[in-house]
């Protein structure tokens, strides 16, 4: 079919602008704009009725008018050329090298909306990913193919912790192709050097995609930058059978530019402003996780957010969580007592982690340990608030106990540096060395087998070093 | 069947999965139409002169104006019969290891067509009528081993009766006809394959009170918050608070004959969970495979929005058609908030007139309809069979806010609400029903019925239980102001069985291989010995056994180990008694009657 080319637009508002008297426009298809000085943008069609389109430009209206601006429906949609030279490469929003190399030879052209997952033709994800967090691997074990999102907000140490598991992120059974996808999305110019940076100087970068959509850049363009990044992880982890970690930061800014479309679209808004569809939006980008039968790659996801003003029920964190298979929360009261990572523990959750722990994945107490320390820490807690109420007096003997565990806990399980690596077993017996000070008989949450096995050791050495000193 | 009526139209307004077709005159309300040249399926909506307004259930990316809509006279229909069981559809009834198939991918695409059930597979039928015998709608002509524990039974369809003139036997598939029914001199022939529209709820003969017990070996559940056989229930919660694994651990142990699971606009990996992990998986009454009971319909929150309308009745109809042989049907639903919220997406489409954020102002209509299609019955037939749908509906309201619409408008037709609280959650309480909010409108009629099985002692046990959890949220705020010392001896009894009860009882790992399902034997016997032991302690504290070492006595760490024991070990937890007895004997000072310092 020969390309048709318009010059009647009729309205321009906002992102979007209506072009009158088509035909055979398709819905969802691609649309080249030339100005008249000859700039191009694109856009895609949003709505037809009859000989009407509604389209929405990537780069914004302005400067767009309604006589000599001519309007082209190529009549497919968006599609990202991939190949495997990606790896390496820098890319703006819409996916255009701009680290100066030559253009991408394609292999493929794809749709960057991607298609949904058969949940037939899903693997479940079950192999340990091994980032040298304790508080991710030990707490909140991710696994090959999870969606694991940073809940974090303005002024917490986000980025340094996703460049830090992009860097140390590794899988225990051996080496296989490993390769990373970033996609930045409305992010200033200093975070974006900061990983650029960081990844060059690690060594990373040659296995990393990157794909930057500035604060700067027309917000309009950020509704593309995820799908195009995650469509260049489908083709590496599909066709080219590699292990693809996706960091996606920041989703905010990403509602945000949603937000502002559904409102020039004068749709009904849903809660706070955001578009009743914006569950649906975000899902079709996350549930472009995962493992599939038959492939060995896969493609695992760390979506980063801003929460606005530390609020977890904002619609944006909010939806985000009931799609996710968990969620990392940073705190910022752990932060201002200078632990990095500021993990809140009680509240991050990793869904999967159930099926990546145990024997033959990491250690057969791994399940018994986690949820021990989790309910060690949470009375630990309690029991400090109630000290902050009514003096260390009113607390019983046990009480003591967990109030000490929770402190030294956050110290010493939480705290660790930014190149500090921890392999899974120096974790495990932190978290068992951790249990030493709280009395056996209030370790309800692990089999009796493992506390003799793992347990028992430890309180004899430090019994001995007692009686010594 | 009616005589179906082709209208055929064109597209002339697309947005997102609503399609305006004109030139649709004589088309009907909620019938299935198939548009565009890739024929993808939808229903009409709303019908406007000759402009019809249509649910898409797939991806509308490539179409345009002028492009066919053809109408088939028929509204959205399942088909049932042999083959449902083990099968793992989509939203609307497609089986998604054919789309895999036909797609040649692993991906969904467009326009696939695919039948529900297998036409080529060979079933044995045999017959449970003779020729010549009367049959009215409902009654059961044959049967089929569907699977290992599912015996197919085929029913008169609705609307025919008469006199069976001929009943085959033997191999069929489903489009073969297996009787002929006379009826007035007209025949019909009946085959095992039949259709059912999805809106409309299968009739039944009587409908029954709700008063057995469907178990479901979670504790928290079946002691304080039970459900009964044809009631309706649901779990709000915010997300992280263990919604799903719930529902999952609903619908490998609750004690029903058929499991239909629908997983409704949430997360694909949980359906794959339950695709792998339920071939797997026991069945604590059958000893079979769980997934030979169990029947998955899967519409993930990235597959088409209106698709994921129809699952949910797609879902009912099926679990309508399995009562209707006479079976308990559970059907678990996660979750209904992301159904509301297609709804709501059409309505905004529709350009209707938003009710309470933004859904539509029938939500509430079309929740109690949905959960009204619940229930226990005497079904259609002669042989009064009876048959029972239980659903349970998660609901994920948005910030964990239990006032916004969805949660609302479902807590007013619902029966039982086991409320999931994130601070449990955290301290990884699970399941993180939260015992004080959450209620049971069944408790009561369900005492009845276990207390003739636990010699009259069950509802004793149940209401003393609750009231020590009661009391000891009240004795915190005085803990938290003025600290643990300020509290009586007995009060301090009260707060150490309250944890007990917690920790030991309320507290259940559904990822520990045998913590993961109680029997209602040995949830009997733990509350039994949970309480026991307080009424021992606090007599006790009045003879002057002194606190600490009441609390600490050995027998607690068997106590808090009873969950551990195995079904065949549970007679162990009998013999605690006489240990408590001892041991709580050796801390009371000799003549130290009534002495409370």
């Amino acid at each position: 079919m020969l390309p048709r080319e318009y010059r009647t637009i009729s309205s321009l508002s906002g992102p979007l602008m209506m072009v009158e008297k088509t035909s055979d426009v398709r819905y969802d298809e691609l649309v080249e704009i030339s100005l008249a000085n000859g700039e191009k943008r694109r856009g895609r069609v949003l709505e037809i009725e009859s000989d009407r389109a509604l389209v929405q430009v990537f780069e914004g209206t302005s400067g767009i008018d309604s006589e000599d601006t001519k309007v082209r429906f190529v009549g497919k949609v968006l599609t990202l050329p991939v190949a495997k030279d990606m790896l390496g490469r820098v890319f703006n929003g819409r996916g255009e090298p701009i680290d100066g190399g030559a253009p991408l030879i394609a292999e493929q052209n794809l749709d960057i909306n991607g298609m949904p997952m058969n949940p037939f033709s899903r693997d479940y994800p079950s192999e340990f990913i091994q980032t040298g967090i304790s508080t991710i691997d030990g707490l909140n074990p991710m696994v090959r193919g999870q969606k694991l999102p940073i809940f974090s907000a303005s002024g917490l140490p986000h980025n340094r912790m996703a460049a830090q598991i992009a860097r140390q992120a590794t899988v225990i059974s051996g080496h296989e192709d490993f390769a990373v996808v970033f996609a930045a999305m409305g992010i200033t110019f200093e975070e974006a050097s900061f990983f650029m940076e960081d990844f060059r100087r690690t060594g990373a970068l040659q296995r990393t995609v990157l794909y930057i959509n500035l604060a700067d850049d027309p917000a309009i363009e950020r509704i593309s930058t995820p799908r195009i990044a995650l469509t260049a992880a489908e083709y590496l982890a599909f066709e080219c059978n590699m292990h693809v970690v996706v960091i996606l930061t920041d989703l905010t800014n990403y509602c945000e530019a949603l937000r502002e479309i559904s409102a020039a679209r004068k749709e009904v808004p849903g809660r706070r402003g955001y578009p009743g569809y914006l569950y649906t939006d975000l899902a079709t980008m996350y549930e472009r996780a995962g493992r599939l039968k038959g492939k060995s790659g896969s493609i695992t996801q760390i979506p980063i957010l801003t929460m606005p003003e530390d609020d977890k029920t904002h619609p944006i964190p909010d939806l985000t969580g009931y799609i996710t298979e968990g969620q990392i929360i940073l705190s910022r009261s752990l932060h201002r007592q200078g632990i990095y990572p500021p993990v809140d523990v009680m509240p991050s959750l990793s869904r999967l982690k159930d099926k990546g722990i145990g024997k033959d994945k990491t250690r057969e107490d791994h399940a018994d340990l986690m949820n021990q320390l989790f309910a060690a820490y949470a009375r630990g807690k309690e029991a400090k608030e109630l000290a902050v109420i009514l003096g260390e007096g009113a607390l019983s003997d046990e009480d003591k106990a967990f109030a000490k565990f929770s402190t030294v806990f956050e110290d010493k399980y939480i705290r660790q540096g930014e190149y500090e690596n921890r392999t899974i077993q120096e974790t495990l017996e932190l978290g068992w060395n951790l249990l030493t000070m709280i009395p056996t008989k209030e370790l309800k949450r692990i089999r009796d087998a493992y506390i003799e096995k793992y347990l028992k050791p430890l309180l004899d050495k430090k019994a001995d070093n007692e009686a010594n000193s | 069947m009616p005589d179906k009526k082709e209208v055929k139209g064109v597209i002339e307004r697309i947005s997102g999965s609503l399609v305006v077709a004109g030139g649709m005159e004589g088309a009907s309300m909620q019938d299935v139409v198939h548009i565009g040249e890739l024929g993808l399926v939808g229903e009409i909506l709303e019908v406007n002169g000759d402009k019809a307004s249509i649910q898409v259930y797939e991806e509308t990316s490539g179409l345009m104006p002028g492009e066919p809509v053809v109408s088939m006279g028929e509204p959205l229909s399942v088909e049932l019969g042999p083959g449902i069981i083990e099968q793992f559809y989509d939203g609307i009834q497609r089986p998604l290891e054919l789309i895999e198939k036909a797609a040649n991918s692993h991906f969904i695409s467009r326009g696939i067509s695919v039948p529900a059930l297998d036409r080529s597979k060979k079933w044995k039928f045999e017959p449970k009528v003779k020729a010549g015998d009367e049959v009215i709608a409902g009654d059961i002509l044959g049967t089929v081993q569907e699977t290992v524990v599912v015996e197919h039974r085929i029913m008169v369809p609705n609307g025919i009766k008469g006199k069976v003139v001929k009943i085959e036997s033997g191999e069929h598939t489903i489009e073969d006809v297996i009787a002929v029914i006379e009826d007035n001199g007209k025949k019909y022939n009946v085959c095992m394959l039949q259709r059912w529209p999805v809106r409309k709820p299968r009739p039944v003969k009587t409908r029954l009170a709700p008063n057995v017990p469907m178990t479901t070996g979670q504790r928290v559940v079946d002691a304080f918050f039970p459900v009964a056989l044809g009631g309706t229930a649901c779990v709000p919660g915010p997300f992280g608070s263990g919604k799903t694994v719930i529902q999952h651990q609903f619908a490998k142990w609750a004690q029903a004959q058929i499991v239909v699971y629908v997983g409704c606009g949430e997360r694909g990996n949980e359906m794959t969970d339950v695709l792998l992990e339920f071939p797997e998986l026991e069945d604590p009454q059958s000893g079979q495979p769980l997934m030979k009971r169990t029947t998955l319909i899967a519409n993930t929150s990235n597959m088409p929005v209106a698709a994921r309308e129809a699952s949910v009745y797609t879902a009912i109809t099926l679990a309508e058609y399995y009562r209707d042989m006479g079976y308990s049907v559970a059907l678990m639903a996660d979750s209904t908030s992301r159904w509301a919220e297609a709804l709501r997406e059409m309505s905004g489409r529709l350009e209707e007139m938003p009710g309470e954020e933004g859904y539509p102002a029938y939500l509430g209509t079309r929740l109690a309809s949905f959960y009204e299609r619940a229930g226990r019955c005497i079904v259609n037939g002669k042989d009064g069979r009876e048959g029972s749908i239980t659903v349970i509906g998660a609901v994920s309201p948005p910030g964990g806010d239990l006032s916004e619409p969805v949660t609302q408008n479902t807590l007013r037709v619902t029966k039982v609400f086991w409320g999931l609280d994130a601070n449990l959650a955290y301290q990884r309480h699970f399941p993180a029903i939260n015992w004080l909010s959450s209620y049971s409108l069944y408790t009561e009629r369900l005492d009845a019925y276990w207390n003739e099985k636990f010699d009259d002692q069950w509802s004793g046990l149940r209401v003393e239980a609750m009231g020590l959890l009661e009391q000891e949220d009240q004795l915190n705020e005085v803990v938290r102001l003025v600290g643990i010392d300020a509290l009586s001896r007995d009060e301090r009894m009260v707060m150490e069985t309250a944890k007990s009860l917690r920790e030991d009882f309320l507290h259940q790992n559904a990822f520990h291989e045998i913590d993961t399902y109680a029997s209602m034997d040995k949830q009997f016997k733990m509350l039994r010995t949970i309480v026991n032991f307080h009424h021992l302690g606090l007599d006790a504290l009045h003879k002057g056994a002194p606190m600490a070492k009441l609390f600490n006595l050995p027998v607690r760490e068997q106590i808090a180990r009873m969950r551990y024991l195995e079904e065949s070990q549970i007679d162990q937890i009998d013999k605690l008694d006489d240990v408590i007895k001892e041991q709580i004997n050796a801390i009371i000072p000799v003549g130290g009657d009534n002495n409370a310092a």
